[in-house]
């Protein structure tokens, strides 16, 4: 395993963890843009403009895409979040040249008018699928409230009015601003050539400009309240929290990770005992989530309604608990145990790789190698996660609910 | 590629099947034992799920806080399936573990203890994963088509229902247990790093005292072709179309799975040209294969506003139709690429090889090699899947929707 990495003179960068005995090798553009990154009226432009990016190019024709990809058997697909946007596939090595020389095309795509109200039908049907589902809204508005005017709280898909609102234009000035040489990262790794990589980048992406740099770092107090949402039509309760998490430069992130797993991963943790377990929920998880300038601990609970205001007192009292008690020591060896393991066999498959090395890379500019991840789990110790513990109390949170309740005594 | 594929059959009928991967540093497995949702009595869906589910509250002299500490101190990355003839224990862990996990599977399998106490517990995790379903309306249609194009119990979905779960009592879930959890038609698969005499072996030992039960499988049975709307307070409308096809183990299950493919596979596939890429009529299309070991059904799928539910249909059942005419060269050609690269893949995965030679052989009663499937793949072609449609053109298709409105299918669909 050797990991190799080289900056362009227009700022795009490529980074490699190359092992040529992988079967196959997975690429990965990560473009440094996301809701955050979007103007108020452009509401859901940068989900949007990923599903352009495959409708093709002055030489190819959104079918054709389609038939190339599937003609190099290529497993790929795209995806938008707050902070970026990444177009990715795993191939079989042979293949790898193809799939980069076809990524450098979409990446400055036509952005064709006919295309982009064919496809604006695609979101808005999108964006209906997930309103039919209960607990569309909640994560957004939760987002929302808890970040405030920081960008962070910008819903990734938009509504029905900004997209329907939306035009080609638009997106092409977005696009010109947002996709510049310096926003991104050509990350790859299993059975890759880097040298061949990256003169193939060199060639491809070589005359791309650079464009605007991310505006981060804006200053919020993160909000905390609490907002029930009544939809009498859904069968469930489904309940979001957002609290303050240790960030990313921050040496307790790690014990940051160990916690969720202590607290909420899905077997074994003491969400799981005080609510799988018991039957009292159907679904529960806890996570950190890291961004540019500020990280979060998220809950996600779906419970039958007639038992979610008791399920947010005893999640508040888990909470409280772990804070005043601590962790235990065999809890930590148990959290530590599975991510061991879990880090080993998620490096098996490049495809599996790739988001861990990227993200690593965007958000630190650092490449950390299985054997770091490993050590420096290893080295958590019981009083940083206890520190965390204290420094981050998770009942000051903001807490959003959807569902049939309307009567709460929870924080009333 | 060349594969080392160990197989074993234990005295009381499970069978081991193993496949080295020895460039991994993981084993996976899978056991699938024969006790899924259609051994239900009718008047207690919901039996084989729940079943499942009390499984993992303890077994041996673990209870069940041990049980989940002991798999969670091994790294064991697990999961439960529950299928119409199987339940799916399924589980992936550094290679040196796998004995000791192994052993604690075998204790789950033949010593449950199915606490009595915990049953209510296990009943509102069942009562709430059936009404989850009906906050995810794209799901119930699809789990609906089964359940209309199969006769039941086949299409059955494994949550079951509400009077089904209310009913189950303790020594039900022990009688299912004593009844279905048998050697018997019982496959463990297992792929990735181990040493086959000693893999042998260490299975050998927990499971050849395993005293084999008879259970008789009804016969699997496809429903004859209908039309069905399910009244759905939504904005989108779900359309589902069925078509019987040939099973896994049928001769022609490469042309079948061909045709399928080019219909519905992939965003190269007819489906999804037709009827997002070109008309943005949906987020989500697409067409498989649901195999049982007899029956076979195309299940397709589109979600779209409702008043474009017709046109989606529409679009759907002409594409169904024109598969008759037959498929281009160029389009199999991006389908054999397709599966050829995803084999090679899946020796970068011991979870996805473990459950597919454990799925072979069930259906087949061997492990189709992937030597086997890419020589066969070789001789794949158009006008052999054409000669196929001909012989088993698609037609009387069974129609499911759920929406707010019903759907003018006066297309004539099943009358084909």
């Amino acid at each position: 395993m050797e990991f190799l990495n080289h900056k362009l003179d227009n700022g795009l960068e490529v980074i490699a963890e190359c092992n040529d005995r992988a079967y196959s090798a997975a690429i990965g553009f990560f473009v440094k843009t996301g809701s955050r990154d979007e103007t108020e009226p452009l509401a859901g432009v940068s989900h949007f403009l990923e599903h352009m990016a495959f409708k093709g190019t002055a030489g190819r024709t959104v079918d054709q895409v389609n038939r190339e990809f599937d003609a190099m058997g290529a497993h790929y697909n795209a995806c938008t979040s707050e902070e970026q946007t990444v177009y990715y596939a795993a191939v079989l090595p042979e293949c790898i040249d193809r799939v980069v020389e076809l990524w450098t095309d979409l990446l400055r795509p036509s952005l064709r008018e006919e295309d982009f109200e064919t496809e604006k039908q695609v979101i808005l049907e999108e964006i209906f699928l997930y309103r039919d589902m209960p607990p569309f809204g909640a994560d957004d508005r939760c987002k929302e409230l808890y970040f405030g005017d920081h960008p962070l709280g910008k819903s990734v898909l938009g509504t029905v009015d900004s997209i329907t609102q939306m035009d080609a234009a638009a997106m092409r000035d977005y696009f010109g601003q947002k996709y510049g040489a310096n926003r991104i990262v050509l990350v790859a790794c299993g059975n890759v050539d880097f040298d061949h990589l990256l003169e193939t980048a060199q060639r491809r992406c070589g005359d791309w400009t650079p464009g605007d740099d991310r505006i981060s770092g804006q200053v919020f107090k993160p909000n905390q309240q609490f907002l029930a949402m009544p939809k009498e039509s859904a069968t469930q309760q489904y309940t979001m929290q957002l609290a303050p998490g240790p960030k990313v430069d921050d040496p307790l992130r790690y014990a940051a990770k160990v916690l969720a797993t202590i607290l909420g991963d899905e077997t074994g943790s003491r969400m799981y005992w005080e609510f799988i377990d018991s039957g009292r929920a159907e679904h529960i998880s806890f996570g950190h989530g890291e961004y540019d300038d500020t990280a979060t601990f998220s809950t996600y609970l779906g419970c039958d309604p007639e038992l979610a205001d008791d399920n947010l007192q005893r999640l508040d009292e888990l909470f409280r608990k772990a804070r005043n008690e601590g962790v235990t020591k065999a809890e930590l060896d148990q959290a530590k145990s599975k991510i061991l393991s879990r880090v080993v066999l998620g490096a098996e498959r490049p495809r599996d790789r790739l988001f861990g090395l990227g993200n690593e890379w965007i958000l630190r500019h650092k490449y950390e190698s299985i054997e770091d991840d490993l050590r420096e789990v290893r080295a958590i110790t019981l009083d940083q996660v206890n520190r965390v513990l204290a420094d981050y109390p998770l009942t000051q949170n903001t807490t959003v609910t959807i569902g049939p309740v309307t009567d709460w005594s929870y924080r009333s | 590629m060349s594969e080392t594929i160990h197989t074993c059959q234990l005295p009381g009928g499970m069978v081991l099947v193993a496949e080295e991967m020895p460039w991994l540093r993981s084993a996976a497995f899978t056991f699938l034992v024969p006790a899924g949702s259609v051994f239900e009595p009718k008047e207690r869906a919901g039996l084989a799920g729940f079943t499942c589910e009390m499984m993992l509250r303890g077994a041996g002299d673990r209870d069940n806080r041990q049980l989940i500490l002991d798999l969670d101190t091994l790294g064991v990355d697990r999961s439960e399936s529950v299928g119409p003839t199987h339940i799916g224990f399924s589980g992936v862990a550094l290679a040196e573990r796998l004995p000791d996990v192994l052993s604690i599977y075998a204790d789950l399998l033949r010593r449950p203890q199915l606490p009595e106490e915990q049953l209510e517990a296990g009943r509102q995790i069942m009562l709430q994963e059936l009404s989850a379903v009906e906050d995810e309306p794209a799901q119930k249609s699809i789990l609906e088509l089964r359940r209309t194009f199969f006769a039941d119990p086949w299409g059955r979905p494994h949550q079951g229902n509400e009077p089904g779960i209310l009913a189950v009592t303790s020594d039900e879930i022990r009688r299912f247990w004593q009844n279905h959890y048998s050697p018997k038609g019982t496959i463990l698969g297992v792929a990735g790093r181990f040493d086959w005499p000693t893999l042998r072996e260490e299975v050998q030992r927990l499971f050849a005292d395993w005293t084999p039960m008879e259970t008789d499988l009804p016969a699997e049975v496809v429903s004859p072709s209908s039309v069905r709307h399910i009244p759905f307070e939504s904005g989108q409308t779900h359309v589902t179309v069925g078509f019987e096809t040939v099973p896994y183990r049928d001769e022609n299950y490469f042309e079948a799975w061909g045709a399928t493919g080019v219909l519905g596979g992939g965003m190269s596939s007819r489906l999804a040209t037709e009827v997002r890429e070109h008309r943005g009529l949906c987020y989500t299309v697409y067409a498989y294969s649901y195999t049982l070991r007899d029956k076979a059904g195309v299940l397709c799928y589109s979600g779209t506003s409702a008043d474009r539910a017709n046109e989606t249909l529409e679009v759907m059942v002409d594409q169904l139709r024109r598969l008759r005419e037959g498929v281009e060269t160029e389009e199999l050609d991006r389908l054999k690429s397709r599966i050829k690269s995803a084999l090679v893949m899946q020796q970068e995965s011991s979870s996805s090889r473990s459950s597919s030679i454990a799925r072979d052989w069930y259906h087949l009663g061997r492990v189709r090699s992937m030597d086997e499937v890419s020589e066969r793949l070789d001789r794949l072609s158009a006008a052999s899947i054409n000669a196929y449609l001909e012989s088993h053109p698609p037609g009387d298709f069974t129609v499911v929707t759920l929406g707010p409105r019903e759907l003018e299918v006066s297309l004539g669909v099943s009358e084909s």
